[in-house]
């Protein structure tokens, strides 16, 4: 049961072939069974999961089922989840039970869906490699001594290692693609304000976007549908119709025009995974697309713009816990200064603090316009050429990661070279488009990913073109080795 | 751009975070790294260029001034880490 996909457990659930509740026990045997060499979860909610179940189950009965009815996922632990402990993977929340439910889980339970636990994450979804949480590292299914990416490292890695079908991840600077690249899966993070952000924890609030995490193109497109949206209660949510992207998976490939920019596959790029892409972009080509050269010039700024734009927004919006509200305080301060301080100096961990002090730094009175001001203005320098970009391409393609899973450890002292883990991901997010990774190969036993990048809600595009491409290989039904039966 | 110990002090007084002076050198060292590696920004000419907040250049949405919010008071308080008769407790601030 746990090798199937969210369309095949669909299929198997309408079929009267298994009900939910026997698919939800399977799987939360497999979580118990398996999670201690992985850790992606936090917190497994299986009575919870099993009441869901039991309802859907009792849902479809009376003929009221969807196709995403009785079927489970894992929601990265930022996600609000009404009366379940919500730790954004740091000491700070470690004590924070949500008094809301998001947007996001509120819109998958409604849709039916069964949710098994809260997944393990970098501390406030700031990393690239899922080391930084406050529960421990996450470890890549495909070799446990390599990182599963990050920030959504623990949803991942669940459904890398089919723990669960489906995750939800969120994505300020490459969250959700580059760790289901390292991992060996398909993640989308949707056009910014497709989905809401409402009781998702804020990181950087101009580039954080949700989405879906799977094994297919199809089960994306299933899971998007249900979790996107207009919401008035997230301020730069989007009121736009959303299309039925199950329906536009049919478009396929024939005919597409693929853009390569030519700074995508410069120096930096591992070749085994230049090599994985290559031969991904052959085959896309074999299936009717047409494929072309294209620059965009600014790419070698988008990651310093970032670095500053994200830790100025994540100074700002960390600035709430303040240890009086909710979330850790400190024991016996001497006065309130000293009550924030410590409870913020004893509630983050090392990158989370790193980042507030960052962005601190480059608000600051007489800093502003060298740093954000600047930063903003080359966002949109970075969003134009991906405008101009546009008007020739219909999509654009290259790799996810310039390197597949990194040995855990290895770059956890080492901030910019971190950083440099998301130098194809991050111009995505300052642009606020459409992108998405699915794998495409493998480089010495390890997952590679191919990253498509799509123009503003375009992302029936996408995965129509994923789900052709899907059809065509098989890299995405691969196992990793002693996570098959 | 290196970053001088007082500095980083100053910096961790306004983001309101406490930092062990054993600690301010690792947090200069890994500061001034990042702020270097941000000042390739620099290598640009963005005179004319209109900084951009937002992807889709929105405008902030406006709601009509109703009242949409249930009240939760019990529900917060009783997350909250100090709290008595209603109210969250902070050390004294007034003398």
């Amino acid at each position: 049961m746990h090798e199937k996909t969210v369309a095949e457990l669909s299929a198997a659930l309408g079929a009267g072939e298994a009900s939910s509740e026997e698919i939800t026990r399977a799987l939360l045997a497999r979580v118990e069974r398996l999670d201690a060499r992985l850790n992606s979860f936090i917190t497994v909610t299986a009575e919870r999961a099993l009441e869901q179940a039991r309802t859907a189950d009792r849902r479809r009965a009376r003929g009221e089922a969807g196709p995403l009815t009785g079927i489970p996922i894992a929601y990265k632990d930022i996600f609000c989840t009404l009366g379940v402990r919500t730790s954004c993977g740091s000491r700070m929340l470690d004590n924070f039970t949500a008094p809301y439910e998001s947007a996001v889980t509120a819109r998958l339970e409604a849709a039916g869906m069964v949710m098994l636990g809260k997944t393990n994450m970098d501390e406030f979804a700031m990393g690239s490699s899922s080391e930084t949480s406050h529960y421990g590292p996450v470890r890549n299914p495909w070799d446990p001594q390599t990182v599963p990416g990050g920030s959504s490292g623990g949803s991942a890695a669940a459904v890398a290692a089919r723990l669960s079908p489906a995750a939800t991840g969120t994505d300020t600077g490459g969250s959700i693609r580059q760790p289901a690249a390292l991992c060996g899966i398909s993640g989308l993070k949707p056009t910014y304000g497709r989905v809401s952000r409402f009781g998702m924890i804020a990181f950087a609030s101009s580039l954080d976007q949700g989405g879906p995490m799977a094994r297919t193109a199809e089960d994306l497109a299933w899971l998007l549908g249900a979790m996107a949206g207009f919401d008035p209660r997230d301020s730069t949510s989007v009121d736009e119709p959303v299309p039925d992207y199950v329906a536009e998976l049919g478009r396929g490939i024939e005919g597409l025009r693929i853009g390569l920019p030519r700074e995508y596959f410069a120096e930096g790029l591992d070749p085994g995974v230049a090599r994985a892409v290559e031969e991904a972009v052959a085959e896309c080509r074999r299936l009717g697309a047409q494929v072309r050269e294209i620059s965009l010039p600014n790419t070698r700024l988008a990651v310093p713009a970032y670095y500053v734009i994200a830790p100025a927004e994540c100074s700002s919006n960390l600035s709430r816990y303040d240890g009086v509200r909710f979330g850790h305080r400190c024991e016996d301060p001497a006065d309130l200064e000293d009550l924030y301080k410590r409870s913020r100096s004893e509630g983050f961990g090392a990158e989370v603090k790193r980042r507030i002090l960052v962005g601190t730094y480059v608000l600051s009175a007489g800093y502003y316009e060298a740093y954000y001001r600047k930063a903003q203005q080359l966002r949109r320098l970075i969003r134009e050429d991906f405008r101009r970009a546009f008007e020739d391409v219909d999509v654009i393609m290259g790799p996810t990661s310039p390197s597949a899973a990194f040995r855990l450890g290895e770059r956890l002292d080492d901030p910019v070279t971190m950083y440099l883990s998301d130098i194809y991901t991050i111009a995505v997010n300052l642009a606020g488009l459409p992108a998405l990774s699915i794998p495409c190969g493998f480089v010495d036993g390890l997952p590679a990913g191919l990253h498509v990048i799509g123009d503003y809600f375009q992302e029936g595009r996408l995965l129509a073109l994923a789900h052709r491409y899907q059809q065509a290989t098989d890299w995405h039904r691969r196992v990793p080795a002693g996570f098959g039966a | 751009m290196a970053l001088e110990s007082g500095e980083v002090e100053k910096i961790a007084h306004l983001a309101r975070i406490a930092i062990r002076a054993q600690d301010v050198p690792e947090y200069r060292r890994n500061l001034s790294r990042i702020l270097e590696f941000v000042e390739q920004m620099n290598a640009v000419d963005t005179r004319d260029v209109e900084p951009m907040a937002h992807p889709l250049d929105a405008a902030q949405r406006l709601r009509p001034d109703e009242v949409t919010e249930t009240d939760r008071r019990e529900h917060f308080q009783a997350i909250a880490p100090r709290v008595d008769a209603g109210f969250y407790l902070v050390p004294k601030v007034i003398e």
